[in-house]
């Protein structure tokens, strides 16, 4: 973990209720796909966490959906202004699970930190499919830069409005060797009933401090306590308690 | 040089600044970030007799200012941390620890604290009488003086290391719960904890917390915490530690000024982990902008 500050270098609407911001600053904290920023923000007393969408060099990238007064004020902020981030945090994904056909499952604002992970995957050779999941076609997010890695994107909508009409268990393909998925609880749950191999599940908690301190995100495992911002956010199959 | 050293119940510790209990865990998550060796001591995570998880989440709740928790006193029970815990901590942490402890009856605070007094390392026992998201123990004991009294009474004599009374804000009149403490026997008394408080989540109408109630704590107590111990150092003899919603130096200061012999630093740790180095950091030039000699 490391506290340093960030500068907003790009910072825009790219779906509905969705932005996304790029931001320079020391990444050197942030080792694997599926980790988490936490951001300091003006008159809020708690920080709060963003998944990171991608990440190379100093450069960092987040998308997050405007849900509340924070993430209201940072869709506000302007390039040039700074951030107070504390950086990689949480576990992330483990790539040494993928196999050869990895598929990746997102719903809504879950989509994002699974882009690193495709892009890790891209350069590691793995035939990588995406199954995204949306309500609406204009809440879509990153569907032509994950086609732009070279994986095979699969749409779902709520309403139908692009791709298989439903849920993304509804757009599976019969071929995977480990499920990587984060989203909605409710989509976890069916994504671990609709599967069978080996899978990595990406939660989302309300926080207190987002580095194991403060006890506040806690979930009851297989193998015990665990503190979904310092054990998690990524859960394996086999410690979930479904 | 500045000496930032203070007594607290006949152990001299290097500076006043202590993180207070549940903000710390047991050490390890900041001694990853900086030398914890420059505390002048830190206060663990809360212990029981038993393994708890504690309350459902969501545990959190923010407002302007500060925060609600609802965590529950979730820690892995006495024997895990006297077998585990303790011993990741001696390779760390080189000073005497402050051991918190909570119960749910006299027996479960006397056997426990029973254990931790044997540990080298621990220096000091603060009995927690406070926790207010727990039911049926904790602050049931904290907001009558009988109780409290009766709680202090039977740990007094288990323990052979200095004992320091955590004591609750919820009450109307804590200067007579630290004064039945003190007749009890305890060696000190540390205030306050949280404040008992509640949030609507307005998109269900339901309480936002899964335990309804949380302690509120941060910069918003700061006020009350400071009027309390003002208070309660001038009504009791034994050594008054500071804490709520200390964020600063000059907050470090003004609990001194108001009595306190040492102050911990809580949910400020949440916020900023480099919170407390910062204070021990700040704090001779806060003392010397302000003529304060702490001895």
């Amino acid at each position: 973990m490391k506290q340093s500050i960030f500068t907003i270098e790009k910072n825009e609407p790219i779906a509905a209720g969705m932005y996304g911001m790029t931001l320079r600053g020391d990444t050197s904290e942030i080792t694997a796909p599926g980790q988490f920023v936490n951001v300091k923000l003006e008159g809020l007393f708690l920080r709060r966490p963003i998944s990171v969408c991608d990440c190379e060099g100093d450069v960092l990238r987040l998308i997050y959906k405007v849900v509340g007064h924070g993430t209201a004020q940072m869709a506000a902020m302007q390039p040039g202004q700074t951030l107070d981030l504390l950086t990689g945090l949480g576990n992330g994904y483990d790539l040494s699970m993928a196999g050869d056909a990895p598929l990746l499952i997102g719903g809504g604002v879950g989509v994002p930190p699974l882009f690193l992970l495709a892009r890790k995957l891209r350069e590691q050779g793995k035939a990588v499919t995406a199954v995204l999941g949306f309500n609406k076609a204009e809440e879509i997010i990153l569907k032509d830069e994950f086609q732009a890695l070279g994986c095979e994107v699969r749409i779902a909508t709520l309403d139908g409005s692009v791709g298989t009409n439903g849920f993304v268990t509804d757009a599976l393909p019969e071929k995977m060797s480990c499920v990587y998925t984060c989203g909605p609880e409710p989509m976890l749950k069916a994504v671990y009933r609709a599967t069978a191999c080996p899978a990595q599940f990406s939660f989302e908690e309300r926080m207190g401090c987002g580095f194991g301190a403060c006890m506040g995100c806690s979930c009851k495992t297989v193998t015990g306590y665990k503190r979904i911002c310092t054990d998690g956010p990524v859960l394996v199959r086999e410690e979930i308690l479904w | 040089m500045v000496d930032l050293s203070v007594d607290l119940c006949g152990i001299t510790i290097d500076n006043p600044v202590i993180p207070a209990s549940g903000t710390f865990g047991y050490g390890q998550e900041f001694a990853k970030l900086y030398d914890i060796n420059i505390l002048g001591t830190f206060s663990f995570k809360g212990t029981t007799w038993e393994p708890r998880f504690g309350n459902e989440t969501p545990r959190i709740a923010e407002c302007p200012a500060g925060m609600l928790n609802a965590v529950g006193l979730q820690n892995p029970g006495v024997h895990h941390v006297i077998e585990h815990e303790l011993p990741e901590l001696k390779k760390i942490f080189h000073k005497p620890v402050m051991a918190n402890v909570s119960g749910f009856s006299v027996e479960q605070y006397v056997k426990t604290c029973e254990l931790l007094t044997k540990e080298e390392q621990v220096g000091w026992i603060e009995l927690n009488i406070s926790c207010p998201n727990v039911h049926g123990g904790g602050m049931s004991f904290g907001t009558d003086p009988k109780a409290a009294a009766e709680v202090v009474s039977a740990v007094k004599k288990v323990v052979t290391k200095p004992l320091i009374v955590k004591l609750t804000p919820n009450v109307t009149d804590i200067v007579a719960i630290a004064k039945a403490c003190e007749d009890a026997g305890a060696d000190g008394v540390s205030l306050i904890n949280t404040l008992l408080g509640l949030r609507m989540d307005l998109k269900t109408g339901r309480p936002l917390l899964a335990n309804t109630t949380g302690g509120l704590s941060g910069p918003a107590v700061f006020p009350v915490a400071v009027r309390m111990v003002y208070q309660v150092a001038k009504a009791v003899k034994i050594p008054v530690v500071g804490l709520g919603g200390v964020t600063t130096a000059e907050d470090v200061l003004e609990m001194q000024m108001a009595g306190a012999a040492a102050v911990e630093v809580g949910t400020a740790n949440l916020i900023d982990p480099y919170a407390c180095k910062k204070i021990i950091e700040d704090l001779p030039a806060v003392y010397e902008k302000y003529g304060y000699k702490s001895k």
